[in-house]
């Protein structure tokens, strides 16, 4: 069962080399009260994965601009110059993953898989030094699990028993980052009561989440 | 109409009744205007919707409500949201019909570069990669030279390939191309410009019908 806590004592539990995946998509959907906290800690060498680098001023790109960030596994950075200025003086280490291929590689951690079979990037500079292998005549690759300490999501809404559900395109990459961490924090509006959300819509169930943080005015937001 | 509207205009001809469409940012995008009346498409977003709407109006925008290229949208009745692992899903799986994208180089073996310029531009590859991967038909918008007058339609990309050989239309301001196993089939050569035009502007070898150069 989940604990509450506060964004600031979430933060306090994430210590330098910790490997975050962090939920949303250009900024929406990504929790940037747990974000916000994370910079006020400036705890450094962090490996975040991440759809994308969003905007110096929103979502994980407010940790590349506090050079909290030392690698990442990302599958764009087009919003975010600082990243590509980090990147291009050898600060940040950018391992470019397809966004397909990401999820897959997140999921797949979460749901106790070594890895999995793509077809994306045959024929590409995604290929190179990874291990083909043929099913029915067609070439997949050979696409490692991607490890991660804690996850950081934001859904909508949780009840007491730990069950989140999401709002709209907000959802995005979250219940899947949810899966796959050790430690899992979802900042949420608000906590119902058990039983509040119909079993029959519940997205990411509570047994994938260790502590919930309750959404407060946030910066950028 | 202007250039784009026109490579937009064109692209709509391509949906069919009935299409799961995905299209890219920018160009691409244009074709949402030209759809042919009777036509009914249903559009995915690739951050998690199916049955995206056109924009709000000033005032309506909802910040959970966007698109892959960050605009705001609004979602169609019998719209669903779903998140980035089924969305992708969806698209490596085949279920998309038809996606439409940016270009940087294609070349005559179906090849398409869009996602890197090394030492220059590097924007990440997004979820291009595996919508030309999975999608039925992959179709391209571009403009037919770069900003320098340099042709983008190539004999072989010099940039690293966003994926081999999947291509299967390219539409420019200037042309329609069909990739095919005989070569780059040109189709159709926009009103204003001659056949003679189309390949001086293309460095790709063009396989010519007949009919097209009867025409000049």
């Amino acid at each position: 069962m989940f604990k509450q806590i506060t964004a600031a004592e979430a933060a306090a539990m994430i210590a330098p080399h910790s490997r975050l995946a962090i939920g949303g998509f250009l900024a929406v959907g990504a929790p940037e009260g747990l974000i916000d906290a994370i910079v006020a800690t400036g705890t450094k060498d962090l490996h975040i994965i991440v759809i994308a680098s969003d905007w110096e001023d929103r979502g994980i790109g407010k940790l590349v601009v506090n050079h909290q960030v030392k690698s990442a596994q990302v599958s764009h950075l087009g919003t975010n110059r600082e990243i590509q200025a980090q990147m291009n003086s050898g600060e940040v280490a950018i391992e470019l993953v397809p966004q397909g291929t990401l999820m897959e590689r997140v999921r797949a951690y979460g749901a106790g898989l070594g890895g999995i079979l793509t077809p994306t990037g045959i024929g590409t500079v995604v290929e190179e030094d990874k291990q083909i292998i043929s099913i029915e005549g067609k070439d997949f690759i050979l696409e490692p699990a991607i490890p991660s300490d804690f996850a950081l999501v934001r859904a909508w809404k949780a009840d007491r028993c730990g069950n989140l559900i999401f709002r709209k395109t907000a959802r995005n990459s979250n219940p899947i980052m949810a899966m796959a961490g050790r430690i899992t924090i979802a900042e949420v509006d608000e906590i119902v009561e058990c039983g509040e959300i119909d079993p029959e819509h519940v997205v990411t169930p509570g047994v994938f989440v260790n502590y919930i943080v309750v959404r407060e005015e946030v910066k950028n937001g | 109409m202007d250039k784009r509207a026109m490579i937009g205009a064109r692209i709509a001809k391509e949906l069919k009744d009935g299409d799961y469409v995905n299209l890219g940012i920018g160009l691409p995008t244009e074709a949402v205007n030209h759809i042919p009346e009777g036509v009914h498409v249903t559009f995915q977003s690739e951050n998690g919707i199916m049955g995206t709407g056109p924009k709000p109006a000033e005032g309506m925008e909802d910040e959970d409500m966007i698109n892959a290229g960050g605009g705001y949208i609004t979602a169609l009745k019998g719209a669903s949201f779903f998140d980035s692992a089924l969305s992708f899903a969806i698209i490596r799986g085949g279920h998309v019909d038809v996606t439409v994208l940016g270009a940087l180089q294609v070349d005559q073996h179906g090849n398409l570069a869009n996602w890197i310029i090394p030492g220059k531009l590097v924007p990440g590859m997004g979820g291009a990669m595996d919508l030309v991967t999975g999608a039925k038909k992959v179709i391209v918008a571009m403009e037919h030279l770069d900003k320098k007058g340099n042709s983008k339609v190539l004999k072989q990309c010099t940039l690293p390939l966003t994926a081999k050989g999947l291509l299967s239309l390219i539409v420019t301001d200037m042309a329609v191309m069909e990739v095919t196993p005989q070569g780059l089939l040109l189709r159709e050569v926009t009103e204003g410009f001659t056949v003679e035009d189309v390949v001086r502007a293309t460095e790709a070898e063009l396989v010519i019908p007949s009919h097209l150069l009867d025409k000049d």
